[in-house]
């Protein structure tokens, strides 16, 4: 298994740097330069000024030179700083938005396994019956619908018609003067729109996998013979064949990890939560390279490692693969 | 006293370093926190702020601020002339990036005579030059010999200004509170709370449970949104011009834009106040010139022409368009007249403009193309290296009328901000003389003039200058919009004691 991980490993390198480069030159090829977008067509910036803000930023440089610079910070994992605003350092910027983020995807990814699964084995189990039917309806519906425009609708209803939410933000107004239990309270109050409605949005993909996976496996002879046993319908769909049709799950879940950290502007900018999308969609629109790079890098590394821990994950969940690689 | 005005923001501040913020949002704290040493009066005249007074002197080459005593940093560090030195070295330092070294690289020489006089040298007489002094004065005994980059003032501002720094989470708000000790007097307000609310329909939901105390909103909702009995009884509507204009903007490098008469047909056939009833609602005012429509730059003897086709068409024959092939366009030696209308995403009024000015074109028979770029790609493929025919795009207004560079000749190399190439030898002339004259009624007529001369050369053709729609909750009182805005009186803003909303929390003393 460690041989297995090392090569992996080893073979993953190249590739990363091959990533880091194609995304640098895209960038860099890309109209407009962060100079130019923090001055916003000032007047009174002049075109002495910018071109001095260009200097100190090294971007009058060959691009080959600005990548060999990026590349030396990057092999000591320092990502440089940001060339808009206040040039904090590209890290922290991206660790002080990362925790918000991270627990509303989890939070819905959890949600989504928490009703997606049960759904697509119960619709599994009775094909085109009217729970399949009305579960499909019900995904797709959610899959379809625009985020910002059931967003919007929910905020008005529970939050200024109903009253029972707050519309936006993470916080209320003076929640630093409540007590730690009430200032849990608060952040959850804060959470439950965006991540129902998130979760809601994304129900479908699993629910689906799960139950065509789902339909496949009861096909079985095992599960013919469990049903001749005369075992009791929950026991063989929830033990025997579950167990099996989760594994094409696994393989999905390692490839959303990425997402984990992957915020949605959208999203984000319509319940005014400061996560990872509004940043980074804020960083091209300003063009402001190293932060771009930080993003590109830091999610191809998130997708290597998510690949990695899916075969991993597999591998583990199921014999024959463990067996295959052994010999 | 006591309270909070929570203010509602699309955007968050970039830095807080004064000198680097150049952003809307950094401005808005930056404007609390710091004091520049000269401010704008409610009717665009120059004030003292952390300057007493000042003397003019040698024609204007030398400007002398006696700066105010016993003013003190928000940490207790009396305010002295080397703070100003501190902030024009920084300034004009080379490895600083600030964008707003071009204002001070006239100044010849800063000599601190004592700890409050400061006498400023200029090259050569710069009237616009003092009004750059409004620039926000940094502390030198936190900012000096630190780099700003790691430092953790950088995120933690001190100045002298009437609202301290409390705190900053990036993305969600900045909070700060009344300074007691402001050499004006203490705000009245205890409170001042920046949310980043970063979409417009949220920010109006979020008015709609009084969540934010003031914030703008759009034509559309404070036409149709804000009747309510709930925004009648809580919410005060404010409407006044903003600092700013859209203008049709023409290559006049493009032989088909070099005549007068053309540019002057164009704008004979674009029906201005149908545009501001169609994109504006009606909230807006027809402009004519490159200045603020209540500044005393602006010439109010100049009316807008008329939208008249007839005339367009008559103008344009005399320029030698006519329709000669008879198929409903107009041509001139065998070629149609034919252009596209450049403009960026992201921006409604701008993109609905054009299509209605489109129409008007084509109805005078010019086959006009609209071209919509995104916003970086436009400013570097577009602009900067002058290769459009004619843009459809706005300028925010400084409070000072000098336009040297967007009007001046000298100002059309790639990059700079005379973007149509326009050359006048006589604007030319009156823009460099209204910048050495420091006298109020001579630049007064100067610029009149200048904005008459640009209106017969029609380099833009000036559509609107948008209202400002602001929402203030009922109350806070004494909220008195001013040519400047809404802001300039904060601190005598307050809400009678039984009104107050956030009186659990107290500015302890």
């Amino acid at each position: 298994m460690m041989a297995y991980l090392w090569r992996r490993g080893i073979s993953v390198l190249p590739l990363l740097f091959g990533i880091t480069l194609i995304s640098f030159l895209v960038i860099h090829l890309t109209p407009g330069t962060p100079t130019e977008m923090l001055t916003e067509l000032n007047p009174k910036v002049s075109l002495e000024a910018r071109q001095r803000l260009n200097e100190i930023y090294g971007l009058d440089q060959p691009l080959h030179v600005q990548y060999g610079r990026w590349l030396k910070r990057f092999v000591t994992f320092d990502f440089g700083r940001s060339m808009v605003g206040d040039q904090q350092p590209v890290m922290q910027k991206i660790a002080e938005r990362m925790p918000i983020t991270l627990t509303i995807n989890v939070l819905s990814l959890l949600l989504i396994l928490l009703i997606a699964v049960p759904i697509g084995v119960w619709a599994a189990a009775r094909p085109q019956g009217v729970f399949d039917q009305a579960t499909t309806i019900l995904v797709f519906l959610g899959f379809s619908m625009p985020t910002f425009w059931l967003a919007l609708l929910l905020m008005r209803w529970f939050g200024v018609q109903l009253q029972w939410l707050p519309v936006s933000g993470l916080h209320r107004i003076g929640y630093e003067a409540m007590g730690r239990g009430a200032q849990w309270v608060d952040l959850g109050r804060h959470l439950l729109l965006p991540v129902c409605v998130s979760a809601f949005t994304s129900l479908a993909g699993i629910s689906r996998y799960m139950r065509s996976s789902m339909v496949e496996v009861l096909q079985q002879d095992y599960i013919r013979t469990a049903r001749a046993k005369g075992l009791a319908e929950h026991h063989v769909l929830f033990r025997h064949a579950m167990r099996n049709a989760l594994l094409p799950i696994i393989t999905i879940l390692g490839l959303s990890v990425p997402g984990l950290i992957g915020g949605s502007v959208i999203f984000e900018t319509i319940f005014s939560i400061p996560g990872l999308g509004r940043l980074a969609f804020e960083s091209a629109m300003a063009r402001d390279y190293p932060m771009i790079m930080g993003f590109l890098t830091i999610g191809a590394i998130m997708t290597l490692i998510g690949n990695l821990l899916a075969d991993v994950a597999y591998a583990y969940a199921d014999p024959r693969i463990r067996v295959e690689s052994q010999r | 006293m006591g309270d909070t005005l929570v203010v509602g923001s699309i955007g968050d501040a970039r830095t807080l370093i004064p000198i680097l913020a150049s952003d809307s949002a950094s401005a808005d704290i930056c404007g609390l926190v710091f004091n520049g040493l000269v401010k704008y009066a409610p009717d665009l005249t120059l004030v003292g702020d952390l300057a007493e007074r000042w003397d003019i002197e040698d024609g204007g080459l030398v400007i002398v601020f006696h700066l105010r005593k016993n003013v003190r940093w928000h940490d207790g560090v009396p305010f002295t002339a080397r703070d100003v030195q501190f902030t024009y070295d920084k300034l004009i330092d080379p490895h600083v990036p600030t964008p707003y070294s071009g204002d001070f690289e006239r100044v010849k020489s800063l000599t601190v005579l004592d700890d409050y006089t400061v006498e400023v040298r200029y090259k050569e007489p710069f009237a616009p030059g003092l009004a750059s002094w409004g620039m926000w004065i940094m502390p030198r005994h936190l900012l000096e010999g630190v780099d700003w980059q790691t430092s953790p003032v950088a995120r933690q501002p001190v100045g002298t200004g009437p609202y301290r720094f409390r705190r900053w989470k990036t993305g969600e708000f900045i909070e700060l509170v009344a300074n007691p000790d402001y050499f004006e007097h203490r705000p009245h307000l205890d409170r001042y709370l920046y949310r980043i609310i970063p979409d417009q329909a949220t920010m109006f939901l979020e008015l709609s449970t009084q969540q934010v105390d003031l914030s703008g909103v759009t034509p559309l909702q404070y036409r149709r949104q804000i009747a309510t009995s709930f925004f009648q009884t809580y919410y005060r509507p404010f409407r006044y011009p903003s600092f700013g204009y859209t203008y049709v903007g023409y290559n006049l490098k493009d032989p088909k834009f070099a005549d007068k008469r053309v540019r002057q047909a164009l704008n004979s056939a674009i029906n201005k106040e149908e545009i501001i009833e169609g994109v504006l609602l009606g909230l807006g005012r027809v402009s004519t010139g490159p200045f603020p429509p209540e500044s005393w730059a602006y010439n109010a003897d100049i009316s807008p022409a008329p939208y008249d086709p007839e005339r367009a068409r008559t103008l344009l024959a005399e320029a030698g368009w006519r329709d000669t092939d008879g198929d409903g366009w107009l041509d001139r030696a065998g070629t149609r007249f034919a252009f596209t209308l450049l403009t960026n995403q992201g921006n409604e009024p701008r993109q609905k403009a054009a299509e209605i000015i489109q129409r008007r074109w084509r109805e005078i028979g010019i086959d006009v193309e609209i071209r919509v770029v995104e916003w970086s790609v436009f400013i570097a493929q577009f602009i900067h290296t002058k290769n459009f025919e004619v843009i459809l795009l706005g300028w925010a207004l400084s409070r000072d009328p000098d336009v040297f560079d967007i009007f001046h000749s000298s100002k059309t190399k790639p990059g700079e901000f005379n973007l149509g190439s326009y050359q006048n030898a006589e604007v030319d002339r009156l823009i460099v003389e209204g910048r050495r004259t420091f006298d109020q009624a001579q630049r007064t007529a100067i610029y009149r003039r200048i904005h008459a001369l640009i209106y017969e050369d029609q380099p833009y053709t000036f559509l609107y200058v948008p209202d400002a729609l602001p929402l203030v909750h009922a109350r806070f009182r004494n909220v008195i919009p001013s040519v400047i805005g809404l802001g300039y009186n904060l601190i005598d803003w307050y809400v009678p004691l039984e009104e107050q909303r956030y009186s659990h929390w107290r500015l302890q003393p």
